[in-house]
């Protein structure tokens, strides 16, 4: 079987893989880089919990080509926290209650981390249509969208600091 | 034993420099060889082994595939490899093609959005492609390159079936175009679903409308459907309809029963055909009203 050599971006740090043709972004991180956080669910683009951001975009990493990603810089739920310290989001979505069984928490997360980036005060509406492609089964999202509206009161206190 | 979640076949990736190493590749491995853009559909078809291909060929890399260019006597001109979210945010498309920003909005996520393009959805060629009506009823036209070089395709012939397209072996599409739309145009994009966002279509529904003063009416209306046909299907007779007599209320309903008439929809998993019909008549009779509303004021 033929291997491509990728260089890559991954939550900071320049990462060379082989990979073969048809393996996924999401394989590649789970199987290659050992990066479990981010969640095989349906593995069809439809339930998200495999979303990551690829140069600052969300992607479903189940329905993109590792080979693809080749010069691509990628954050999973990994790179969200810095120094020690989580991110707003995560800091925001944990005490809001965001969390139960915890599979599509990462997908969730990078979401609205790529929400609040490109939104910094996002509507009840705006966040519910952002997480229209997470698919969570325990919380009824309530909750969820509840950590996603302090996290950007979270933000916008940090900014002013 | 199932595996649930199986991966995809074997296969190998092709990324070619430029558009001429492309066509010429595809058409040397003609059957075994597909292009692809944002891979949304094509990996869940072959994973599920609906679809096979030996070579995947990257075109998004191509020269011009990732540009939205817009020229206030060409009209618009969209990339092939321009992803939905771009095309939803372009300053051109919303001043100008709102209805075809409303129908890229309408499909699935914004994450699947990212890797979605408007040229994948159309050369898809599925029934339930939201954004076709949209492209079909703002008379956009395909810039093709194939064996003997560019040329253009109406995306009012292109479509033969359920995934079936003019296109030939080695064709790629590197663009769409859209002309400057009619004064006055207003349309919309009415999707019925199994929830309010993300699923696929029912039944949908695109409807323009705009003044024409060498009409009786005094206005053009044009409606296209989705997923109740083998292809999408834009309802000639609602044009002619609303054309040829002052618009009543009875003659929308009129139009909307014509546009009931016309369609072919099958039973499947997600609805039964005599329901698709009867939302066919509801919807399309909403869409136009709420045009008409739209333009009469206007």
């Amino acid at each position: 079987m033929k291997l491509h050599r990728i260089e890559l971006t991954v939550n900071g740090e320049l990462d060379r893989v082989d990979v073969p043709a048809q393996m996924t972004l999401l394989d590649m991180l789970r199987e290659k880089l050992m990066l479990t956080g981010t969640k095989n669910g349906c593995a069809a683009g439809e339930c998200g919990a495999c979303t990551v951001l690829m140069n600052g975009e969300p992607v479903n990493s189940c329905l993109v080509l590792a080979v693809e990603c080749d010069g691509s810089e990628i954050v999973t739920v990994e790179g969200l926290a810095h120094d020690g310290q989580l991110d707003p989001i995560q800091r925001a979505i944990v005490e809001a209650g965001g969390v139960q069984c915890g599979f599509c928490t990462p997908g969730i997360l990078i979401t609205s981390r790529a929400l609040l980036d490109r939104n910094p005060e996002p509507t009840d509406s705006e966040i519910q249509e952002a997480l229209v492609g997470n698919l969570c089964r325990c919380t009824g999202y309530q909750r969820i969208i509840d950590g996603v509206l302090e996290a950007a009161e979270l933000e916008k206190e940090l900014a002013h600091v | 034993m199932i595996n649930a979640l199986p991966k995809l076949p074997e296969f190998e990736y092709i990324k070619p420099e430029n558009i001429s190493k492309a066509t010429q590749f595809l058409s040397t491995h003609a059957g075994e060889a597909r292009p692809f853009l944002g891979g949304t559909d094509l990996f869940v078809q072959m994973r599920d082994r609906a679809k096979e291909a030996k070579f995947l060929v990257d075109i998004k890399g191509l020269d011009g595939m990732n540009d939205v260019r817009f020229d206030p006597v060409r009209g618009l001109t969209v990339g092939a490899a321009v992803n939905m979210n771009q095309v939803i945010a372009s300053p051109e498309v919303q001043d100008n093609y709102p209805l075809l920003a409303e129908a890229a909005r309408s499909v699935a996520s914004y994450q699947l959005r990212t890797r979605a393009t408007i040229i994948g959805n159309i050369c898809n060629a599925s029934p339930a492609g939201d954004t076709i009506g949209a492209c079909l009823l703002l008379d956009g036209e395909l810039n093709v390159h194939g064996v003997n070089g560019p040329r253009q395709e109406p995306l009012k012939d292109f479509f033969s079936g359920p995934g079936d397209t003019k296109l030939k072996h080695g064709d790629i599409v590197t663009s769409i175009r859209f002309p400057i739309p009619p004064e006055g145009l207003k349309g919309t994009y009415i999707k019925l679903g199994r929830n309010r966002l993300s699923d696929l279509a029912i039944v949908g529904v695109t409807v323009i409308g705009f003044p024409s003063a060498n009409l009786p009416s005094g206005y053009i209306f044009r409606l296209a459907l989705a997923s109740v046909a083998p292809v999408p299907l834009v309802v000639d007779r609602v044009e002619s309809i609303l054309g040829s007599e002052v618009i009543t209320g009875e003659r929308l309903a009129a139009a909307a029963q014509a546009a009931m008439d016309a369609c072919t929809p099958i039973d499947d998993v997600r609805a039964s055909a005599q329901y698709r019909k009867l939302m066919v008549r509801n919807l399309s009779l909403r869409a136009l009203t709420e045009i008409w509303n739209k333009v009469k004021d206007d």
